[in-house]
C-alpha cells in the first residue's frame, strides 16, 4: 500500500511537472534564440490568468482559456518589437535591468487595473473531481491540462525540427550571420518565438486561474520554480527543461509523501546536486568559463 | 530697487520676531503639532491581499477622526508601512518609535511578526495593537504589558467552529485529518484544536504541516485521501486557505472539508462554488448594527468595494484608540494601560460591547460561525456567508468561549 501511494504521489508529480513546463519552456525558447534571460516572463503568466477571468464572465471558461493565450502573446508583439529587439547584441545586465523592470511595472499595472484583492473563476462542473484508475487518483482537470501540455509540447517540438520556419530558428540559434548571409532577415522569427513563449506561459496562468489564487504578484512567485527547473535542465536545451519539469514536480512529490516539511525545500536541493555535478545543466550546453 | 533706511529694517525685524515670539507660534504649532500613529500590516506575501483591506480600514478611520477635529484637538498622522516579514516588522516598528516619533503603534496579522513588533514595543514602553494576529501564545507565554491582541485569538474560533460542528454531529467519534500552517499561528491553532478533539471524543488521525509559500496542495490532498477521514479541517493562513479550497473542489472529495481559521478576504478569493463547509469569523458586513452599518456605508462609498474583516478590525481599533486617547487626554503608555485595564466597554459594531480583559488584554467580544451560501442566492460577489448565531449566546458571559487564565496563563512584568 505503502508503495502505491509513493507511485501515486509520482503520477501527480509528473502532471504538475507538465505545468511548470509551460512557464519554463518560453523562458527557455526566448533565452536560446534572443540571448535574453527574460525576467518579465512571471508578468505574462499573470496575464494570461487575468484576462481568462475577465473574459471567463463573459464568455465561459472554456473558451477563455483558449482566447487568453493568444491575446497575451499579441502582447508579446509590442513586446518584442519595442524593447526585446533593443536588447540582443546589447550587455545581458541591460536586458535583466529593462526586464527585471517591465516586471513591476506590469504588477503594479495589474494592481491598478485589477485592484490588490485577487480574483476569480472556476472550472466547469464538468471538469471537476477526480478519476480513479486501479489505485491511482488523478484530479479530472489536471488530466486535462496534462492532455493539453503533452499536445503542446509535441506541436511545439514538431515546429523546430520538422519545419523551415524551425530550421530558420535553430540556425538563428547556432550562427545568426550565417542565417543574414543567406539573405534571411531573423527578425520575425525572434518575434514569432517571443509570442510563442510567452503565449504558453499564458496559457499555463490561464488553466491554474481556477485553482490557485488569482493575485497581482503571483507571476513573481512562479518565476523562482521556472528558473529552477531551466537552469536543471540547462538553458536553452528543449528536452533539458522537458526532463528537468518533470524531475521537479516528481521530486517535490516524493519529498511531500516522506518528509513534508522538506517538500518546497527539495527542488532547491535538487537544483544544488545537479548544479555540483553538471553547472551546465542536465542537457545543457557546454559552458567553457564554468567546466 | 526700493531702498529702506536701515532703522525701518530694524524695527521691521523686531516687529516680526516679537510677533513670531507671542502670536504666530501658537497657530504654528497647532498646525504641526500632530499625534503620530505607526501602523505596520503585510501588503506582501501570503498575507498581503487581506493586509491591504487593513490598511484602507485605518485610513478611513483616521480621516473620520481629523475631519472631525482630531483627537485632543490635534491631527493624526499616520504612518502605515509594509510589514513584510518578522525582521523587517521589527526593524520599521523600532525607527517609527524611535525615528518618526509615533506615540503608539497598530497594525500586523502575521503572528510571527505580531511577536517581534511586541517585543520592540516592550522595550521603547509604548502601547502596540496586534489588530489580526491570533495565535494563542501571543496572549499567554509571550504576553506583555504593552501590547493590547483585538483579534480573536484561535481557540475562540476552534470553540465558535466546533460547537456548531459539535451540534451538527461532526465532532464525536469522527476521524479528523488537519492540514497546518507551518509557522506559530498554525502551531497554535493545531494545538488548540487538539484540546477541542480530546475534549470531544473526536480522533485526529494526520496532520501536515505546511509551509506558507506552498501554492500547489495536491501532493497533500493526495495524502487526505489515503488516510480517508471523516472530516478535513483547515489550519492553514491567508492565500494558503484560498489555494486549499480551490483545490480542494477541484479533486472534488467526499470528506467534508471545515475550517478553524479564514478571513472574508479569503473566502471571496475563493470565489462562490468552491466554498463550503462551516468556518468560524470575527465579523462581517452583513451584521445589522448602526456602528457596523455606517462603518460599511462609509468604507464602500470611498473604496467602492466591501469591507474585510481586517479592515474593520483596524478600523475600529484606531477609533477605540483615540476614544481612550480622548478620554485620559493623555498618550503616556502608563495612562492607557491603566485605562484599557479598568476594562473600559467600546461599541465594536456587534450586539454586545467589547472590553480588553485585564490580565491578558485580549478584547473580549461575540464570534460568529458561519456557513456558505448557495451561489444562486448571492445578492453579489461579497453576500457569500450565512452568519450562524453570535457566540457566546446572549446569556452566557463573553469570556466563556476565552481561554482562562488556567489554559493560558499570562504573566505579565511590571
Amino acid at each position: 500500500m505503502q508503495f502505491e501511494f509513493l507511485l501515486e504521489q509520482v503520477v501527480n508529480g509528473l502532471v504538475l511537472g507538465g505545468y511548470y513546463l509551460l512557464i519554463a519552456l518560453g523562458l527557455s525558447l526566448i533565452f536560446s534564440v534572443g540571448g535574453i534571460v527574460n525576467l518579465a516572463h512571471g508578468a505574462f503568466y499573470a496575464l494570461g490568468a487575468y484576462i481568462c477571468v475577465e473574459l471567463s464572465s463573459r464568455l465561459g471558461f472554456r473558451a477563455s482559456v483558449v482566447i487568453s493565450p493568444f491575446a497575451v502573446a499579441l502582447l508579446g508583439i509590442l513586446f518584442e518589437r519595442f524593447i526585446l529587439r533593443r536588447f540582443y547584441t546589447a550587455d545581458p545586465i541591460l536586458s535583466l535591468l529593462v526586464t527585471f523592470g517591465l516586471a513591476m511595472v506590469a504588477e503594479q499595472a495589474i494592481r491598478m487595473i485589477w485592484g490588490a484583492a485577487p480574483v476569480t473563476t472556476e472550472i466547469p462542473q464538468s471538469f471537476r473531481g477526480s478519476v480513479i484508475v486501479g489505485d491511482f487518483l488523478f484530479s479530472r482537470y489536471r488530466l486535462l491540462i496534462l492532455a493539453a501540455v503533452a499536445a503542446i509540447l509535441l506541436g511545439v517540438w514538431w515546429l523546430l525540427q520538422k519545419t523551415s520556419f524551425g530550421r530558420v530558428v535553430r540556425a538563428g540559434i547556432q550562427r545568426p550571420d550565417m542565417v543574414a548571409a543567406l539573405g534571411i532577415r531573423l527578425q520575425p522569427y525572434m518575434t514569432a518565438i517571443v509570442m510563442l513563449g510567452v503565449g504558453l506561459a499564458a496559457l499555463g496562468g490561464a488553466f491554474f486561474a481556477p485553482i490557485t489564487t488569482v493575485h497581482p504578484a503571483m507571476g513573481a512567485e512562479i518565476m523562482t520554480v521556472a528558473f529552477v527547473v531551466v537552469v536543471i535542465g540547462g538553458l536553452g536545451s528543449f528536452w533539458g527543461v522537458v526532463i528537468a519539469a518533470l524531475l521537479v514536480g516528481v521530486v517535490r512529490g516524493i519529498a511531500i509523501h516522506f518528509e513534508p516539511a522538506a517538500g518546497e525545500a527539495s527542488i532547491y536541493i535538487l537544483m544544488f546536486l545537479v548544479l555540483l555535478v553538471r553547472p551546465r545543466g542536465l542537457l545543457g550546453e557546454r559552458i567553457e568559463k564554468f567546466e | 530697487m526700493i531702498r529702506y533706511p536701515r532703522r525701518t529694517l530694524l524695527r521691521a525685524g523686531a516687529a516680526f520676531a516679537g510677533a513670531a515670539a507671542l502670536g504666530f507660534p501658537a497657530i504654528v504649532r497647532a498646525q504641526t503639532e500632530k499625534i503620530r500613529i505607526g501602523h505596520l500590516t503585510p501588503l506582501t506575501g501570503f498575507l498581503g491581499v487581506i493586509g491591504s483591506y487593513a490598511q484602507l480600514g485605518v485610513k478611513l478611520a483616521a480621516e473620520e477622526i481629523n475631519a472631525s477635529g482630531g483627537i485632543l484637538g490635534k491631527q493624526i498622522d499616520l504612518l502605515s508601512e509594509d510589514s513584510i516579514n518578522p525582521a523587517t516588522a521589527a526593524t520599521k516598528a523600532q525607527r517609527m518609535l524611535e525615528q518618526d516619533g509615533a506615540a503608539v503603534l497598530l497594525g500586523e496579522i502575521s503572528s510571527a511578526s505580531s511577536l517581534t513588533i511586541m517585543q520592540v514595543a516592550e522595550r521603547n514602553k509604548k502601547v502596540f495593537f496586534s489588530t489580526g494576529a491570533r495565535s494563542d501564545a501571543l496572549r499567554g507565554k509571550n504576553c506583555n504589558k504593552y501590547a493590547f491582541h483585538c483579534d480573536i485569538p484561535n481557540t475562540v474560533m476552534v470553540n465558535a467552529v466546533g460547537t456548531a460542528l459539535s451540534q451538527q454531529g461532526m465532532v464525536k467519534g469522527k476521524k479528523f485529518f488537519t492540514l497546518t500552517a507551518d509557522y506559530i499561528f498554525g502551531h497554535d491553532l493545531l494545538k488548540a484544536a487538539k484540546t477541542f478533539f480530546g475534549a470531544h471524543d473526536a480522533n485526529l488521525i494526520g496532520d501536515e504541516l505546511i509551509a506558507t509559500d506552498v501554492t500547489d496542495f495536491s501532493p497533500y490532498l493526495l495524502k487526505v485521501r489515503q488516510a480517508k477521514p471523516d472530516v478535513v479541517c483547515c489550519n492553514l493562513a491567508g492565500n494558503q486557505v484560498t489555494n486549499l479550497v480551490k483545490q480542494y473542489a477541484e479533486f472534488g472529495f467526499p470528506y467534508p472539508l471545515v475550517g478553524f481559521n479564514l478571513n472574508t478576504g479569503d473566502a471571496w478569493a475563493a470565489g462562490a462554488g468552491n466554498l463550503s463547509g462551516t468556518w468560524p469569523t470575527v465579523w462581517y458586513h452583513t451584521l445589522t448594527n448602526p456602528t457596523s452599518q455606517a462603518f460599511v456605508a462609509a468604507f464602500t462609498k470611498k473604496y467602492g468595494k466591501t469591507p474585510e474583516n481586517h479592515a474593520w478590525i483596524d478600523y475600529v481599533t484606531l477609533k477605540l484608540l483615540a476614544e481612550a486617547i480622548n478620554s485620559t487626554k493623555s498618550t503616556d503608555s502608563g495612562e492607557l494601560i491603566a485605562y484599557f485595564e479598568k476594562q473600559a466597554q467600546f461599541d465594536i459594531g456587534k450586539a454586545r460591547k467589547a472590553y480588553f480583559r485585564s490580565w491578558d488584554h485580549q478584547l473580549v467580544q461575540e464570534a460568529y460561525p458561519f456557513t456558505v451560501k448557495p451561489k444562486d442566492q448571492m445578492k453579489d460577489q461579497w453576500d457569500m456567508l450565512v452568519l450562524g448565531d453570535a457566540v457566546p449566546a446572549a446569556g452566557d458571559p463573553l469570556e466563556s468561549i476565552y481561554p482562562t487564565k488556567e489554559q493560558n496563563p499570562c504573566e505579565m512584568k511590571a
